[in-house]
């Protein structure tokens, strides 16, 4: 228990206490290692996308029954799946798809969201009730179910996908905006804005909101990593991407029939989900660190 | 009596709560896609079947009238019909849940066994490799797709070494070991991702509590460091732990929709599944409406479980 002292006397020094990343930083440098790693990741993943993008690869939809189920060679990267389609472009561009619904959704549940818990902070009162009790509802349905709710009755697709998944992280957006808020709203540098005249709208975007971001940012990386993993889910399912679109969740129901005889169709559309929600953990991780008023 | 007003506030929240779930299910429901009937029999089914699919469903009703009923229905008990089953929507979900309660029970067991234990060996060991090892593995287990997993199991577990069933299940009644060992994988599966959050929450909130000046005396009493640990610093400890641990255990009885998919288990997810499929829109309706109050209550008894833990929270 003697560490435990160690911690006291580290934190009377000014550094922080617990770090749950993978580089544990005591301080602010380490916690850019986990950002830079993070942000390494992620740029692998995009780079895989534009390659797809740029059709450097051969397209992710031509079929060669002649070679199913090709184990990894020379001339497919990662062997060949159930219809001769090459496995390395697929995943390449279910990269992209992947990257798209994760972006859109973690955009659009942020923007609706910081709206939505900002009106709520700010205001306060009959406003803050109302708002945060409709977002309390709205909790109550797990994220796969209400995405699973809505593309059930807005049909299966990318952009309905994206609103889906938008909608299902909402309310985590709501809720850290209007803590933000609220207790900006009682610090001094508002009052004294305020004394000064100025009006409300200038003291959201000029005092509150700057110094609410911090959170919200370091929530869109989770949303954005929890988004992959639904859409992964939603389309393992059969409800999220439709053909012709390659997507991760949809490579693994159909490999599954096949994972006896090859495996590699099972493994690698997983490890690719794995790879880049764990860069988005990391980026995450590293940016909370690296935020957080206690660090030196 | 505190206590009484603390639970007589949570009640009047759970209320208030439990009808908000149920407006935006109706809302979802009926205004969103504009016309069930049709999302049901397709675009170009016969006008007449139309029509009286619409009198039968109540549709040709004025919106707040159909709420009222729906919403008066919901307070009876009675969750709709299935149409494509022809039977009432509860009944169906009574005989999914012993399948979903099982694996929900054995999950969270894992779960609390696995995280409790490691996050506070973490904790008491912060610093020392064990420590490092620990939230590593706990990354990774946050980062990994359940489905995934869930597949990997069934190719190492039911194909190369033959020891478990690849899916499928048999009634508790008819053969109480083999329904356990159905279960096992998915359990497995669905734990991992908890047991690595969890264990995140327990080391950081051990770790708050460890530093506190209480534990500082009980050492220099000379208390034994066992009891230190548990009796003193993980009971303190418990709240977000108890907060992450309720609602990790809503979100697995809420049907686990994926891992039953993938282990073929006849519980309340697929279901919900086979319904979509069948574009069964009541029975949809009925199961995300359950699945949305057993998350409620789930909250609630966590909310009671605070009163008990901490009596401070009561006068909030």
């Amino acid at each position: 228990m003697a560490v435990v002292w160690k911690e006291k006397q580290l934190e009377a020094e000014g550094r922080g206490k617990e770090r749950a990343s993978l580089f544990q930083p005591p301080c602010k440098r380490a916690s850019r290692v986990n950002i830079c790693v993070g942000a390494v990741m992620l740029l692998a993943i995009a780079a895989l996308a534009v390659i797809s993008a740029l059709s450097i690869v051969s397209p992710p939809n031509a079929m060669d029954i002649r070679a199913r189920l090709v184990p990894p060679s020379k001339e497919h990267l990662l062997g060949t799946d159930h219809f001769g389609r090459d496995l390395f472009s697929r995943v390449a561009y279910g990269g992209r798809v992947a990257l798209k619904v994760g972006l859109g959704s973690t955009v659009m549940a942020a923007l609706l969201g910081v709206s939505l818990g900002g009106w709520a902070g700010y205001r306060g009162g009959w406003w803050d009730e109302t708002i945060m009790r409709i977002v309390d509802g709205l909790m109550a349905f797990p994220g796969v179910l209400f995405a699973i709710m809505l593309v059930t009755v807005l049909g299966p697709g990318m952009k309905n996908t994206i609103l889906a998944i938008g909608f299902a992280n909402l309310p985590l957006f709501a809720r850290i905006t209007r803590a933000s808020f609220l207790s900006a709203r009682n610090t001094l540098y508002v009052e004294a804005a305020r004394a000064l005249g100025a009006r409300p709208r200038h003291i959201v975007w000029r005092h509150v909101f700057p110094n609410s971001i911090g959170p919200i940012v370091v929530q869109a990386t989770v949303t954005c990593s929890t988004a992959i993993l639904t859409e992964a889910s939603l389309s393992y399912l059969g409800l999220g991407i439709q053909p012709p679109y390659p997507s991760w969740g949809r490579m693994l129901k159909e490999a599954q029939p096949y994972m006896g005889r090859a495996p590699w169709l099972v493994l690698v559309p997983g490890l690719a989900v794995f790879f880049t929600v764990i860069a988005l953990n990391l980026l995450g991780d590293g940016l909370r660190d690296w935020l957080d008023p206690n660090t030196r | 009596m505190v206590a009484l007003q603390y639970l007589s506030r949570r009640t009047a929240a759970l209320l208030v709560t439990l009808v908000i779930a149920c407006t935006i299910t109706f809302v979802v429901f009926h205004i969103i896609p504009g016309d069930p009937a049709l999302l049901m029999l397709g675009t170009e089914a016969d006008p007449e079947v139309l029509t009286g699919l619409r009198q039968e469903l109540g549709l040709d009703l004025p919106l707040h009238v159909q709420y009222l009923n729906w919403l008066k229905a919901v307070l009876a008990g009675d969750l709709g019909f299935s149409t494509r089953l022809k039977r009432p929507v509860a009944g169906l979900i009574g005989e999914r849940l012993p399948v979903t309660i099982s694996l929900a029970v054995l999950s969270m067991l894992l779960t609390l066994v696995i995280s409790i234990p490691a996050g506070a060996y973490a904790a008491t060991h912060h610093g020392q490799p064990i420590d490092y090892i620990i939230v590593f593995a706990s990354q990774i287990g946050m980062a990994i797709p359940h489905f995934w997993l869930g597949i990997l199991l069934i190719l190492l577990f039911s194909m190369y070494w033959k020891v478990l069933p690849p899916g499928g299940f048999v009634q508790w009644s008819a053969d109480p070991w083999k329904a356990f060992l159905s279960l096992v994988l998915p359990a497995f599966a669905l734990a991992t991702h908890r047991v690595a959050s969890l264990t995140r929450i327990t080391r950081a909130s051990m770790l708050d509590a460890l530093t506190q000046d209480y534990i500082r005396t009980g050492q220099s009493k000379g208390l034994p460091k066992l009891s230190l640990i548990y009796k003193h610093a993980l009971k303190n400890s418990l709240m977000p732990i108890v907060t992450v641990a309720g609602m990790q255990f809503a979100s697995l009885l809420a049907g686990s929709i994926v891992a039953e998919e993938v282990f073929a288990l006849p519980g309340l997810g697929r279901l919900l599944l086979q319904a979509i499929g069948y574009r069964d829109l009541p029975l949809v309706q009925g199961i995300a409406l359950f699945i949305a109050i057993v998350v409620v209550l789930v909250n609630f008894v966590t909310d009671i479980l605070y009163m008990i833990l901490d009596p401070r929270v009561r006068y909030k």
